[in-house]
């Protein structure tokens, strides 16, 4: 069991693997390994790998648990990876030099001069398709941001994130630069006894995918905890997750926030409605946006600086803009996050965000949580079908009914779906996100 | 036809289908011509979406999807081909 607390002194404290051994072996350059499977410590240990490790070597990879042992050697050859330090669960590719993580690491007190700008390694979060490597910066990693969670000591944080993905490293150098102590999640912990922790702990500052919370909100230990900060990011937040949100926790500030691992965090919304006012694109911001061919575009001081690969594509346009992939629409000033640009369901012809028609599914109040996908179809080449998670005493015939009427009342009747199922459960994905299978 | 699903609940097929259709037709608020075997399915008042709504709810009442093997064969005409091609694929 991981203690309740980790402040990023506890962790240095906690050290014990002399880095400066590893990193003559290695030659400069360490990836990262562990796996959720192995000891609770191995979280503990990522953490502290980071803070060791950063300002040393030339470049980190972070893998994240669930990482297909299969794509390693890829990873390893495509991001020139020197050493490899694991937890002992992974065969280890022959000549590679590797090390077991030890449940303790020293920070070096002194950056060794002529050392480089450490290169932090992520991979992408993305629901389709194989994760790419992005390289980021500890700078833009952890710039200034005006967005409510740069608060006083005293904080404690907490996310449902893997701290190897960046929405976790987030939380983690936010706790390590704010001075506050941070719950690391843990992926093999039962949902309950997570959050039942994080009461325990007095979590103040809280983060997860719309998604996420949706399961959070199932559970009946959601009350365990009262944050004063929820954050959502990674998935589109739709009105009703955030009203949710504001009924569980009617002491927290909710806010959702526009952050990916290829864009960086780009801003946040705090006025407790979903979309983002289109003030935000106006020049002079912290940060330029604009919208192109319908997708949201970004330019800052925190977006990767490129991706890792031989046949590696361009993260950013001629003018430095990351394209995100999210498709918003304009709507009384206001934009929307209509869906992912792949994700789009093509019914005839006319193209259906999954994520538009979640938004009106999960406003029913039997609805905990739902996932609209395609289904192929003779006639129109796929239609629209919602599998929904159906709030305790509701039947899902009546559930359907209305909310098929309420989606022929707001959509297209195009985007309407056309069956309802029921499940038990919606599978997340290893980052927190809906698992949307074509 | 009848069709015993996997509950053992008896269906005839014939009455599945038209029940179906007039079902979607009613939910998107389209006018049917009276069905008869003859009348042309798109000149029932079906549009495409329609059909294909039927088709989906169809697959999952009757479990079967006459359209998906590797049989190439034309899209029915007539309401009456339609509900043969179900009961030809029970």
């Amino acid at each position: 069991m991981p203690s309740d607390r980790l402040s990023l002194w506890q962790l240095i404290a906690r050290a014990g693997l002399p880095p400066g051994r590893f990193i003559e072996e290695s030659g400069g350059r360490v990836a990262w390994r562990d796996f959720a499977a192995g000891s609770s410590l191995d979280v503990d240990a990522a953490a502290l790998a980071a803070v060791a490790l950063d300002g040393l070597v030339r470049r980190i990879v972070f893998c994240p648990p669930d990482f297909p042992e299969a794509q390693l050697p890829a990873a390893i050859a495509d991001a020139g990876v020197d050493f490899l330090l694991h937890d002992g669960t992974v065969a280890v590719p022959a000549g590679l030099p590797a090390g077991r993580c030890g449940t303790t690491l020293t920070p070096a007190p002194v950056r060794p001069a002529g050392t480089e700008d450490t290169e932090w390694v992520l991979f992408t979060s993305g629901t389709t398709g194989r994760p790419k490597m992005l390289i980021h910066t500890l700078p833009g990693l952890t710039g200034p941001l005006d967005d409510g969670m740069a608060v006083a000591a005293g904080a404690v944080w907490s996310t449902f994130y893997d701290i190897r993905r960046y929405g976790g490293l987030q939380i983690l150098l936010r706790a390590c630069l704010g001075g506050g102590s941070m719950v690391l999640s843990d992926a093999r912990e039962s949902l309950a006894a997570f959050l039942a922790r994080a009461g325990r702990s007095g979590v103040t500052h809280i983060s997860g995918t719309p998604s996420h919370w949706r399961r959070a909100l199932m559970s009946p230990a959601a009350g365990a905890m009262a944050p004063s900060y929820v954050r959502l990011s990674g998935e589109v937040a739709d009105q009703a997750i955030l009203n949710n949100l504001k009924l569980a926790y009617p002491g927290a500030a909710v806010a959702h926030a526009f952050a990916s691992t290829e864009a960086g965090v780009a801003f946040d919304v705090r006025d407790g409605l979903a979309g983002f006012p289109a003030s935000l694109l106006a020049p002079g911001g912290k940060i330029d946006m604009r919208v192109e061919d319908g997708s949201l575009r970004i330019r800052s001081s925190r977006v990767a600086v490129r991706y890792i690969g031989a046949q590696a594509p361009a993260l950013a346009d001629a003018d430095g803009y990351v394209d995100t992939g999210d498709m918003v629409e304009l709507r009384d000033g206001r934009y929307f996050f209509v869906g992912r640009r792949e994700g789009i369901i093509n019914v005839g012809g006319q193209k259906v965000h999954p994520e538009e028609v979640e938004a009106v599914v999960n406003a029913h109040p039997g609805v905990r949580m739902s996932r609209v996908r395609g289904r192929a179809n003779p006639i129109t080449g796929a239609i629209v079908a919602a599998d929904v998670v159906l709030s305790p005493g509701y039947e899902v015939e009546a559930v359907a009914a209305e909310v098929l009427a309420a989606c022929r009342e707001r959509l297209p009747v195009y985007k309407v779906p056309a069956l309802v199922n029921a499940v038990e459960a919606l599978d997340l994905g290893a980052a927190g996100k809906l698992s949307r299978r074509a | 036809m009848i069709l015993q699903d996997s509950q053992g609940t008896r269906m005839d097929v014939r009455a599945v289908i038209i029940e179906q259709i007039e079902k979607v037709a009613k939910q998107q608020q389209k006018t049917l011509l009276p069905l008869t075997d003859d009348l042309p399915l798109l000149e029932s008042g079906l549009d495409s979406l329609c059909l294909a709504v039927i088709v989906a709810v169809l697959d999952d009442r009757l479990g079967l999807d006459p359209f998906s093997g590797e049989s190439e064969a034309p899209f029915p005409k007539t309401v009456g081909a339609f509900i043969s091609l179900y009961e030809n694929a029970v």
